[in-house]
């Protein structure tokens, strides 16, 4: 059995405002997991029920398949949304220090400190007080504070947001290889086109409430209808009477339009080749921004 | 890793953080030069050549033994002198020396024949010292534990502030974070502490045998102060770590530890006010608040009974566990807030620390 973290039914309000309401979903071992949903949708609250500094008022998290423990919790590299270390200590020091905390042996914590440091290119300025680094050496420090205890599951909290573009590619690259270590990792993000490119799976959350969650190819096929995009010489007006389809962009001699299942596209190119000459005929992949806002209404 | 190694762990951070911040390092030096000072500089500033007041003619021998020699016209005039301390000792006509605790002997030896000595009050301290050295022990507590206090508050506001917390948080358990810095501050006020002892007894030591009746009250007064200190510290250290947790910007944290300060800072004053009675001073060295600085005080001068420190130092335990208890109550209700500045009120009523344990306990 491949080991799962879960959300099981967790509900959280604060005072009156229900935050998650029966929030369920799984983040699977090795596969990427991204976590989307507007402001305020409950993303970050999930997050830190997960880390157990916050309490589900109802549900539970699992973690292969038993209650989660504050021992599997420790195994856990975490990067909260409102990031911070501190800023008089130098990297290295905190680094250790975070190591010791997370349960991790002296010799071991020495020697992930300067894998990390190594490995970031952080080794002149590891002796410095985190407040002389620049900003984008912050942000690695801050990626090698969630990594420094080797962690067996990975949650961030917007991991990319505020970074240089150099650290982002040197996030999606830890996200790489911890997942094909076989980590699970969820990651949270409101940049759609960078969970497009990256995640396994998708868990899509607004007002509290799962919308869809799972596979992203799965979730592409259950929300969004077959989509085709067509150029031919005259107008492509007449799409509109067609049946089965749903006109959704039109533009002269170019239409991109869905395909109710009834419908046929070989029957839709038959009919545009009657007309005249076709340049173009194809499917079209929608995007996720776009599954977004179908399962978010 | 168990909770006392987390705790350890926490505390060893918080420990070398100190020892490399240079206002700590400057206090301690401060406050070292002050022990010091406090200790050597009555014997420096009263050194010089002893005042004699003299009935009569002065014999030439005195003159001589270079003596302060101030000549009056009759004994009343000279024991009158000694004892309000404007000369340290007189010699009436019939070759009798007066002086009020002890007869300066560069003046005993200066006469020919040893002389009848006459003193005003064997047993009484210098009325100086008797004012000095409470508002030694209230300013020591007051200060040290202000400062170590106020560090703890700032440590906990820096990690709130930096967002750090909510990593710590996720890692150990928060009253492991609080344990860890009560036991950092204790550790290095004790320390503190310990080293003033310390210097101010060498000192004493070193200020001669004139000062000898000095150190032997002054010694078990001090060695009182040590435990009551220690304790005294701890029953107000998670509140400090409280305070610290209620705001997360520094620039709020005075304001909030106002509460504490007056705690600090309302013992200090009655101290230093009422030490001259010793009705109040009873009851001060029995509530919890202001009997560290209160029972020493008491003890040196002489009017505790040995069983008092005692009933008084188990009071003050017993107190500072409900102490400590509400200040961790306030620091878990406050801590993982982010919502600007938190009321006692509603950290009090946050039961969200409570929540947590009781999920770690049933999924442990």
């Amino acid at each position: 059995m491949t080991t799962v973290l879960r959300l099981n039914a967790v509900s959280r309000r604060f005072g009156d405002r229900q935050v998650l309401d029966d929030v369920s979903f799984d983040v699977t071992a090795g596969r990427m997991t991204g976590f989307v949903g507007a402001n305020g949708a409950g993303k970050t609250t999930s997050m830190r029920i997960i880390m157990g500094v916050l309490a589900p008022d109802a549900g539970e998290v699992t973690w292969a398949g038993a209650r989660m423990t504050r021992e599997v919790r420790r195994k856990i590299g975490y990067m909260p949304e409102e990031r911070g270390l501190y800023p008089k200590m130098s990297v290295r020091d905190q680094l250790i220090y975070l190591g010791r905390l997370h349960g991790l042996g002296h010799d071991a914590v020495r020697r992930n400190a300067e894998e990390l440091i190594e490995w970031l290119s952080l080794g002149e300025r590891a002796g410095d007080p985190l407040e002389k680094l620049s900003l984008g050496n912050q942000q690695r420090a801050q990626i090698a504070a969630a990594l420094i205890h080797e962690p067996d599951i990975l949650v961030l909290d917007e991991p990319f947001s505020g970074l240089d573009p150099i650290a982002v590619d040197t996030v999606v690259e830890v996200l790489r290889d911890r997942t094909k270590r076989g980590v699970p990792v969820l990651f949270s993000s409101h940049q759609l086109d960078v969970v497009e490119r990256l995640c396994d799976d998708l868990v899509i959350i607004a007002a509290g409430r799962i919308r869809a969650a799972g596979a992203r190819g799965q979730l592409r096929a259950e929300h969004t209808l077959p989509r085709y995009t067509l150029t031919v010489d005259g107008d492509a007006g007449w799409l509109r009477d067609h049946p089965g389809v749903r006109l959704l962009d039109l533009d002269g001699a170019h239409a991109v339009f869905e395909l109710t299942p009834s419908a046929d596209e070989q029957q839709v190119l038959q009919a545009a080749l009657s007309r005249g000459p076709v340049r173009a005929f194809g499917p079209v992949t929608p995007s996720l921004a776009e599954i977004f806002r179908e399962v978010s209404q | 890793m168990n909770t006392f190694e987390a705790v350890r762990v926490v505390a060893a951070r918080e420990i070398r953080v100190k020892l490399r911040d240079k206002t700590f390092l400057f206090s301690t030096v401060f406050f070292l030069l002050f022990s010091v000072g406090a200790t050597l500089l009555p014997v420096l500033l009263g050194g010089g050549p002893p005042s004699v007041a003299v009935v009569g003619t002065a014999p030439a021998a005195l003159g001589a033994a270079e003596l302060d020699v101030r000549t009056v016209a009759d004994e009343a005039t000279a024991r009158a002198q000694v004892r309000d301390g404007d000369v340290d000792a007189a010699l009436l006509g019939d070759g009798t020396v007066v002086a009020l605790t002890d007869a300066p002997s560069d003046l005993v030896n200066a006469l020919s024949t040893r002389p009848t000595v006459e003193l005003l009050d064997p047993s009484a301290l210098d009325d100086t010292l008797m004012v000095l050295v409470p508002m030694f022990f209230a300013l020591i507590f007051f200060f040290v534990s202000l400062m170590f206090g106020l560090q703890i508050a700032q440590s906990v506001t820096e990690e709130k502030q930096t967002r750090v917390v909510e990593i710590l948080a996720a890692a150990v358990p928060v009253r492991v974070l609080l344990a860890g810095k009560v036991l950092a501050g204790a550790v290095l006020a004790m320390g503190q502490i310990a080293l003033i002892a310390v210097v101010a007894l060498a000192g004493m030591r070193v200020a001669g045998p004139a000062d000898g009746g000095l150190l032997t009250l002054l010694g078990p007064a001090i060695g009182w102060f040590l435990p009551f200190f220690l304790v005294g510290f701890v029953m107000l250290a998670a509140l400090w770590a409280a305070v610290g947790a209620l705001v997360d910007r520094q620039e709020d944290l005075s304001g909030a530890s106002m509460p504490v300060q007056m705690i600090v800072l309302l013992p200090f004053f009655g101290v230093a006010m009422f030490s001259g009675d010793p009705a109040v001073m009873k009851v001060l060295s029995y509530i919890p608040f202001t009997a560290p600085t209160a029972m020493p005080v008491r003890l040196f001068q002489g009017d505790a009974a040995g069983w008092e420190p005692v009933v008084s130092l188990v009071l003050l335990a017993v107190t500072a566990l409900g102490v400590l208890l509400v200040g961790a109550r306030l620091y878990e209700g406050s801590l993982l807030r982010s919502n600007g500045r938190i009321s006692m009120a509603s950290a009090w009523r946050d039961r969200e620390a409570r929540r947590l344990a009781d999920l770690d306990a049933e999924s442990a």
